[in-house]
Formats: C-alpha cells, structure tokens, sequence
C-alpha cells in the first residue's frame, strides 16, 4: 500500500512537471547533437544563403540545387547534408526517447521542421507543408 | 462496507493511474515548439559568424 501510494505520489508529481510544459532536452546526448550541429552550422550557412541547400519540410536538409555549389565543393556539400541529417534524426529520436517517449519522434520531427523554417533569415529557402520551395522574405 | 472501501480506493487508484498515462500519451506541441526554439536558437547562434571580424588595424604613428 505504502509503494502504491508512493507510485501515485510520483506519478501526480509527474504530472505537475508536464503541466509546466517543459520538455527534457538536457542530456548528454542531446548536448552532444547540438554542439556538433551547432559547429557545422557555419560551414553549412553559405549554402543556405545561395539557396544550394533548403530546410526541408521533413525536419532535414536538402540539397534542392545541386548546380549552385561548384563541381568541385558538391561533394563536401553533400557530406555536409548527410552528416547534418544524421545528427538532425538522431537529435529527434533522442528528444522523444528523454521524454519517456520513443512514439513522439515524428511529432517533434514535424514540429522542429515548422519552427526551423519559422526561424530561418530572410533569403534561405525553406519547403511548406505541401512541399513548394519558397525564398524566405 | 470494506469492501466497498476496497472497491473505492482501487477505482481511485485505477483513475489516477489512467490520468498519468493519458497525460503521457499526448503529444505537448506547446512545450515541444518551446524546446525546438531554444535548441535551435543554440545551434544557429553557437556557430561563429560566417564572415569573421577583421582583426582591429594597428595604428601606425
């Protein structure tokens, strides 16, 4: 009885914590993810701006025009993309797993999908939900 | 009229116990568009600036 009403006692606790709306986004491995995006970002941020590479609607990026990046640089760009999604994927994996909650992975893949667009600067190019490219304005 | 007592403190526990798992189950869009927005905000301000500053010129007497 006295587990049982301990149980409880967590599990109203819990339920105080979610109702303040925070998620658990600090652990290692998100830490990691972020501070290896975060490195890349500045590699990746002139390919944004000439619009070679587009925040996709899926969460990811895209190299949507792969004849605005020289012959010589595409494949270090595609690298770039690559190892960006990689990290892009196992960041939402890992937000849903802190979470308790390994089935939330596409919901917080499509909402950091809207927030990354909703973010971006003027003049990169980001895909709406129906998957038109458009330039930021 | 234990068991009634019984029956009570198990629907109780039971209501509870379901409340929890409901609160659980649901996705909060309010606290994950909150943590998108400061992770993003760490990975695309943690990078240095694209272009770097120029380095201040020395005065030349």
């Amino acid at each position: 009885m006295i587990r049982l009403l301990a149980f409880l006692f967590g599990c109203v606790l819990g339920t105080a914590a979610f109702a303040q709306g925070n998620l658990e986004i600090n652990t290692p491995a998100i830490d990691n993810y972020k501070s290896s995006m975060g490195q890349r970002h500045a590699q990746l941020t002139p390919w944004y701006q000439s619009g070679a590479v587009g925040l996709a609607k899926d969460g990811t990026v895209f190299l949507r025009d792969p004849g605005a990046v020289p012959l010589a640089q595409r494949q270090a760009v595609s690298r770039l993309v690559a190892a960006e999604n990689a990290d892009r994927a196992g960041l939402y994996r890992e937000i849903a797993r802190a979470n308790g909650n390994p089935g939330w992975e596409p919901d917080i893949r499509a909402t950091f999908a809207q927030r990354w667009a909703n973010r971006a600067p003027a003049g990169w190019w980001v895909q709406s939900a129906t998957g038109i490219w458009q330039q930021k304005k | 009229m234990n068991r009634l007592l019984q029956y009570a403190t198990l629907s109780f526990a039971v209501g509870l116990v379901a409340g929890c798992v409901t609160i659980n189950i649901y996705f909060p869009a309010s606290a994950a568009e909150k943590a998108a927005d400061s992770i993003i905000d760490e990975v695309w301000q943690l990078a240095p600036p694209a272009t770097p500053p120029q380095a201040p010129k020395e005065k030349t007497p």
